[in-house]
This record gives structure tokens, C-alpha cells and sequence, in this order.
């Protein structure tokens, strides 16, 4: 069982969670993910690792509430218990002998860019983040991005903070200024990575861009979790999360991502049900 | 002794009716009653010689079991099969008796052999309905062993050790132990209520079952080793699925056999209000001959398909599966394409609505008839096109059950552990001794994807090597 140390709203969608696991926090690193369980007949569900603290033996989980199992796990709190916590799973990113790199991210995948980010930093890289939300009242992490940035590029699809507009123009714009980078990190929704892509490309800048599929075991067993990179079949678990941007068939990922839409509708719908007759 | 029942056909297995099973998940074979495991019982002939000992993989006195169980004393039955193996409920159900200890017969030379696996599981249901002792632990030796992968392999091996007295700890990746015999056979082929019960005798026994750790990822072998464990045995399967390199296979409604049968065996996407979705298809193709093809193409059966077609390149008589898994397929309704190979999934593609969720669905499959040419390096005969063959198969989901390979988790995390071009670890010999001293390996991590009883094989070897191992330091 893993102790659910803290919990913090970081807007109306997103939730930040601190758990206690000792293992998986002495060996985590950037870039990895766990798999959790929320109660003892749920899904298994696959989470990047937002954070770690070694000494406290803490891992942070941030999720976006989209489905059943989502808000199941939101509707846990500090000192609740979840029954499955397993990792580190997936390679780390790289994250060393870097000069600058742009670290892009959108929407909740920014949880997942800032470990990235922050890493980078730590080893004496210069770091350009862009970071874009549909909204003002959806952004999260600017501080910690602020704290880990040369640079810090906030976009809101409406204009309500930062600047209107998407995370692509931003990252556009620094290159145009003559901002050369060794490698650009892209990780938010696969539209947006399949963009910045499209845009890299054009310049020959390498990107590297993190997965989160479809998943059971994460160990590479179930074969869920497969993509096309370079005409190849991958399994994001082992040989990934992170791919080479310019490789990777984004199309396919995306019909392949939308492949339980419904299900997940209808449990969300259900879930709110549930929640509603208990109150 | 009682006296011998000299009829030349096996007392039949009592089964669920197809029309009704392959709606439901329950076991399909019932079991024998008292009375006909007794009557079976007497079928068997005592050879002094003991033939069907020899191609037991686990070495159980199988005529000195038969023996006690024909003069009704089950419970000393059970203690002779106990002594070899340490899941005889589940070898009862899931062995391929017929070539292994049942191929050595004498009774099957003129008439069926005595129905060895179906006298085992009676026994083992009977111990576990009626016996009031609940197994203890064995006086401690001092050593302590690690293990990974609580499947068929790891928990022979954790059974045979800490009978030896050893401190065992079994480390699982997924949240419960049985391995495949958890996410990959079916509830209605193997209930997981036996697989617990057998899981937990060996709790009760004080076998640790850590689940939730992937070795290799939360810890390495070698931390193992300074965590005080003298050997490691590494049971870690063959657990990655393979694809056949066709356009197509990342279609929406294309699995691997072990994501579809781990949703609904592991997951319970079968049953209503599970939280793990599934696809129920209504027209589904199994790529595939094994036994995992047949239990994929059964379940989908049961989550109410209307046609479940069995597309196998090969023919009839070179179906890799059980006899018994084929002809249960057969009458629960599953279709036979043999001697046909899919060339290309075909997906729907609404050209008017490039948002239209359909899209990217798998709405056919293209295959190829094919016909049988010289044996090839198998022994089998090569499946050969037949020139325009093409055809289109209607089906809107497709289950790959074409092979597994080797984890790489456990070998790209392990210096010094070798493995074979397929992924396979390497060992010398019998006792599963790897490249490295005091890491043992058996089961699909050496051979690749094969049987629950060998992997169950290997784990007992492998134990017996490491007390020998321990005990000469």
C-alpha cells in the first residue's frame, strides 16, 4: 500500500499528488513513469513522474481528470492509501551534455516537461521553456518553471495570460531570433507534439517527445502501448517513453489513443453518478 | 487391490454444453465425481517400470498416486503428487498430458491411455475441498534465495526451496502472482480462485510474494545480492508479444493475444462494470494456432461475438494447440480458416469526415490461401501463396497470437548475463546456471515461449541446483 503524503489542486482539472514510495523514489529519474492503481478492482493506469524527493521517499504524481480511473484517484486524499504503485518504468530522458534546449509543453504535459526542464538545468544547461494552456484558469508550474528558465515563454490559447496563441508560434519566434538549440523537448498532447515537429523539422533541430499511451503492464507484455517510429513498431513502456520527435507516426497515435473515448465517457459519467448519490 | 477396470476408452470428463459455456466464464470441464476418478483410477496398470514417470517434467510417482487413489485413499494420493509439484491443480488442467506423461501409456497402445492429468486435478480439488491442515513453514536454514516472477517457473522454484527450508522471496511485476497462469489462461479453462488457493499454500509455507516490483527496474540483481539473497533465480517468462510486420497492425481493434487476454483475465474487463474497457467485437479474427490462440479466440466468443474465426497459415493436423483446446474451440463455434495468412489490416476511412471516430478502425483483413510444400527446419511443411489467392475477410477486430519472446528488462539491466540472439537467456545445461555465479534461470526467460509444465520443470531443477550451489560454498 502507498501513502497518499499530499494533495494539491494545481487547477479544476489537474490534481498534484505526493506519495509515499520509497523504492521507486531512490531510483526514479526524469522522463520515467509509474503504473497505479486507485482502489483493489481498478484499472491499471500508467503516470509520468512529476517529481521525487530520495530522502523523503516520495514520488509526485499530476493528472489531468479525464475518465473513470482519473477521478477515482481524485476523489482520494492525504492519508488515503493507493493498493498498486509500481517503477520506475520506461528509460530516462537525456538530459546530459547539452548546451540550450527549448522544453515545450502543453497543458498537463508540462508536469511532465518541468522534471525534464529541471534536470537539464541542474546540469548547467540553458533552458527555454514554452509552456501553453487553453486558459489562464488552467495554468500550472509557472514558478517552478520561472525557477529552472533562461527563459520563459507562457501561451494561452485565448489570450487570457501570457501571450494569445500557440506554443508553436512561441518556439517559431525564438529560433527566428537566432536561439540555436542542440534539441527541442516536446511533451503535451499529441496534436501539439505532431506541430512542433512539423515546425523542427523544417529547421533540422532534433526533438525528442514523450508518449503516454494506451498501457496495461508497462513492462512490455500487453503491446498496447505501441507506435510507428521510423516504419518500426516500438513499445513505449521499454523502449520509450521518449522518441525521436521527427520519426514517430503521430497520426496513428492519435486514432489509436481515441480507441476507448466512449468507455471512458460513459465511466467518468458513471463515477459522477456514484459521487453524486454518496452526497 | 481393488479390481482392474480393463476398459479401453478414459471415463469421460464431465463438461459444461458449448451452447451454454460459450456465453459464460465458468470452468468448461467439471471434473470427474468420486466415483469415476476411482473407476479411471483402476484403468491403470502399475508398470514396474513406470513409463509415464519418464516424460513427467516434475517427476511425480504417477503409478504410486493412481495406486492409493484407486484403494480411496486420497489424501495419501495427494501427498505422493505433493512431494513432486507444487501446483497440481493447475498441471491437472493445463498440462498437455497427451504428449508428455500419458504418451507412455501401456494402456494407450491398444485404447486411450489412463487419464493421468484428470485423476491429478481430481486429487488436487479433493485435497483442497477437504483437507483441514493448512501447509507450515519448514524449520529455517539460514539462506535466503530471491526469485523473479511469480509465474509457473519462480513458484516451483519457491515451493522446492523453502521446503528445503530455505528464506524465499518472490518478486512480481504485476499487482498478483500466477503469472500467466493470472493474466494469460482463462477463467474458464484454469478458475484464478485455484491459482490463489495454490499461491497461497505457498504463502503459508512463508514464501514472501513482494508484487509490484519489476526487477531490473526498481531493483537490480545485483542489489539483490547485497540484500543477502546467495542465489537468484530469474522466471521472468516470455512475456513480449510479437507482430507479423503487416500494414495494418496498429489499427484501432488490433491486439496482441496477451493485451487482449490480460484485459479480461488479469483485469476482469469481462465482467460488467469492470473498469478495464475491452473491445467486443462482433466479427473477429485469431492470427495464430497455439493454445493462447484458441483461449483468445474463446473469450472473444464469450464477450458475444457473432462469427470468431481461427486464421492459421498451416493446416488442421499441424495446429500447434492442445487436441482438447481445438475441439472445445470447435464446439463453442469458433471457425477454422486454415491454410490462410493475413497480408494487410484494412482500416475504415470515411472520406467525407476526417473526424469521423470510425476512422482508423480495423474493418477487414486481407489474407492469402495458402498450401503445404516440404517440410521445413521444424519438421513441418512450409506453408506456401497460392497465386492469386487474395481475399477480404470481414472483421472489425484481430487478435495477433503469433509468439512471444523473451523480456529484455531483467538481461539489459544485468552485466555479465548472457542471452542468445532471440532475447533467451543462456544456461548451462539442466540446472539453469547462467553466464553468471549464483543467478539461476528457467521457464520462457531460457526456452522462449513454451508449456506451464516445463517452466515448472526448470524452477525445480534450478532449485535443486541452487541448494547444491548454496551448500558447497
Amino acid at each position: 500500500m502507498f501513502k497518499i503524503v499530499k494533495k494539491q489542486p494545481l487547477n479544476p482539472t489537474v490534481t498534484k499528488m505526493v506519495i509515499e514510495a520509497p523504492l521507486v523514489a531512490r531510483k526514479a529519474k526524469a522522463g520515467q513513469f509509474i503504473i497505479l492503481r486507485a482502489s483493489e478492482d481498478g484499472e491499471r493506469i500508467p503516470l509520468t513522474i512529476a517529481g521525487y524527493d530520495r530522502e523523503a521517499g516520495t514520488v509526485d504524481i499530476i493528472f489531468q481528470i479525464v475518465g473513470g480511473t482519473t477521478m477515482e484517484l481524485n476523489a482520494l486524499n492525504e492519508g488515503d492509501f493507493l493498493p498498486d504503485f509500481v517503477g520506475p518504468l520506461g528509460r530516462p530522458s537525456e538530459v546530459e551534455g547539452f548546451k540550450k534546449v527549448a522544453v515545450v509543453g502543453g497543458g498537463v504535459g508540462c508536469a511532465i516537461a518541468l522534471p525534464v526542464a529541471q534536470a537539464l538545468h541542474a546540469n548547467g544547461c540553458e533552458v527555454h521553456s514554452v509552456v501553453g494552456f487553453r486558459c489562464k484558469d488552467l495554468v500550472i508550474l509557472e514558478d517552478e518553471f520561472n525557477a529552472c528558465s533562461a527563459k520563459v515563454c507562457m501561451m494561452t490559447d485565448d489570450g487570457t495570460y501570457g501571450t494569445k496563441g500557440l506554443v508553436t508560434n512561441a518556439l517559431d519566434e525564438l529560433i527566428k531570433a537566432g536561439n540555436e538549440y542542440d534539441e527541442v523537448i516536446a511533451i503535451g498532447p499529441v496534436i501539439m507534439m505532431k506541430f512542433v515537429c512539423q515546425l523542427t523539422k523544417k529547421y533540422n533541430i532534433k526533438t525528442v517527445i514523450s508518449m503516454n499511451p494506451i498501457m496495461i503492464d508497462g513492462t512490455g507484455m500487453c503491446g498496447g502501448c505501441r507506435l510507428t517510429v521510423g516504419g518500426e513498431t516500438k513499445f513505449a513502456c521499454v523502449d520509450g517513453p521518449d522518441f525521436d520527435g521527427h520519426l514517430v507516426d503521430f497520426d496513428e497515435a492519435m486514432k489509436r489513443g481515441a480507441m476507448y473515448r466512449d468507455f471512458e465517457q460513459h465511466k467518468r459519467d458513471e463515477f459522477c453518478n456514484l459521487l453524486n448519490k454518496e452526497a | 487391490m481393488a479390481e482392474k477396470n480393463m476398459s479401453l476408452k478414459k471415463c469421460p470428463m464431465p463438461s459444461l454444453d458449448p451452447n451454454y459455456r460459450n456465453k459464460v466464464f465458468e470452468e468448461v470441464a467439471t471434473g470427474y465425481t468420486y466415483d469415476m476418478a476411482i473407476e479411471e483410477a483402476r484403468r491403470c496398470l502399475h508398470c514396474k517400470n513406470k513409463p509415464c514417470v519418464s516424460k513427467c517434467p516434475v517427476q511425480i510417482d504417477i503409478p504410486e498416486f493412481i495406486a492409493k487413489l484407486a484403494n480411496e485413499d486420497i489424501e495419501g494420493a495427494f501427498e505422493v503428487i505433493n512431494r513432486s509439484s507444487s501446483l497440481p491443480a493447475v498441471c491437472g488442467r493445463v498440462c498437455p498430458q497427451e504428449t508428455q506423461c500419458e504418451s507412455k501409456c501401456v494402456r494407450g497402445i491398444k485404447g486411450e491411455p489412463v487419464g493421468i492429468g484428470r485423476l491429478e486435478r481430481f486429487v488436487a480439488d479433493w485435497h483442497r475441498e477437504h483437507a483441514t491442515e493448512k501447509p507450515t513453514a519448514p524449520a529455517s536454514n539460514g539462506h535466503k534465495v530471491a526469485i523473479i516472477g511469480a509465474g509457473p517457473a519462480g513458484l516451483t522454484c519457491a515451493g522446492d526451496l523453502a521446503r528445503m527450508g530455505y528464506k524465499v522471496t518472490v518478486y512480481e511485476a504485476l499487482h498478483v502472482a500466477g503469472g500467466v497462469l493470472s493474466y494469460g489462461i482463462p477463467e474458464f479453462r484454469l478458475p484464478k480462485a485455484i491459482v490463489n488457493k495454490e499461491v497461497g499454500n505457498l504463502k503459508a509455507m512463508g514464501v514472501d510474494i513482494e508484487t509490484d516490483m519489476v526487477i531490473g527496474k526498481v531493483l537490480t540483481i545485483d542489489e539483490l545480492f547485497e540484500m543477502g539473497n546467495e542465489a537468484v533465480f530469474i522466471g521472468s517468462g516470455a512475456g513480449l508479444p510479437r507482430f507479423m510486420g503487416i500494414p495494418g497492425e496498429s489499427l484501432k481493434g488490433v491486439y496482441s493475444a496477451n493485451e487482449f487476454l490480460t484485459r479480461i483475465n488479469l483485469m476482469k474487463a469481462y465482467r460488467d462494470g469492470s473498469k478495464t474497457p475491452i473491445r467486443h467485437g462482433k466479427k473477429v479474427a485469431v492470427v495464430g494456432g497455439g493454445n493462447v490462440a484458441m483461449d483468445a479466440a474463446r473469450c472473444a466468443k464469450r464477450l458475444g461475438a457473432d462469427e470468431v474465426y481461427i486464421v492459421y497459415r498451416r493446416s488442421m493436423n499441424e495446429l500447434p494447440a492442445r487436441a482438447e483446446e481445438v475441439e472445445h474451440a470447435q464446439e463453442e463455434g469458433i471457425i477454422f480458416k486454415t491454410l490462410t495468412n493475413p497480408v494487410e489490416v484494412l482500416a475504415f476511412n470515411n472520406p467525407d469526415d476526417p473526424r469521423d471516430p470510425r476512422n482508423g478502425e480495423v474493418c477487414g483483413m486481407k489474407c492469402v490461401e495458402m498450401e503445404l510444400g516440404e517440410p521445413d527446419a521444424s519438421g513441418r511443411r512450409r506453408p506456401i501463396v497460392k497465386e492469386g489467392s487474395e481475399f477480404v475477410l470481414d472483421i472489425d477486430t484481430m487478435i495477433m497470437a503469433i509468439g512471444t519472446s523473451p523480456n529484455p528488462l531483467i538481461r539489459s539491466t544485468t552485466p555479465g548475463l548472457e542471452a542468445n540472439k532471440h532475447g533467451c537467456i543462456v544456461t548451462q545445461g539442466e540446472d539453469g546456471l547462467t553466464s553468471r555465479e549464483g543467478v539461476y534461470a528457467g521457464g520462457d526467460a531460457v526456452t522462449g515461449a513454451a508449456t506451464v509444465i516445463l517452466a515448472m520443470g526448470a524452477g525445480k531443477n534450478a532449485a535443486a541446483a541452487i541448494d547444491e550451489y548454496i551448500k558447497s560454498k
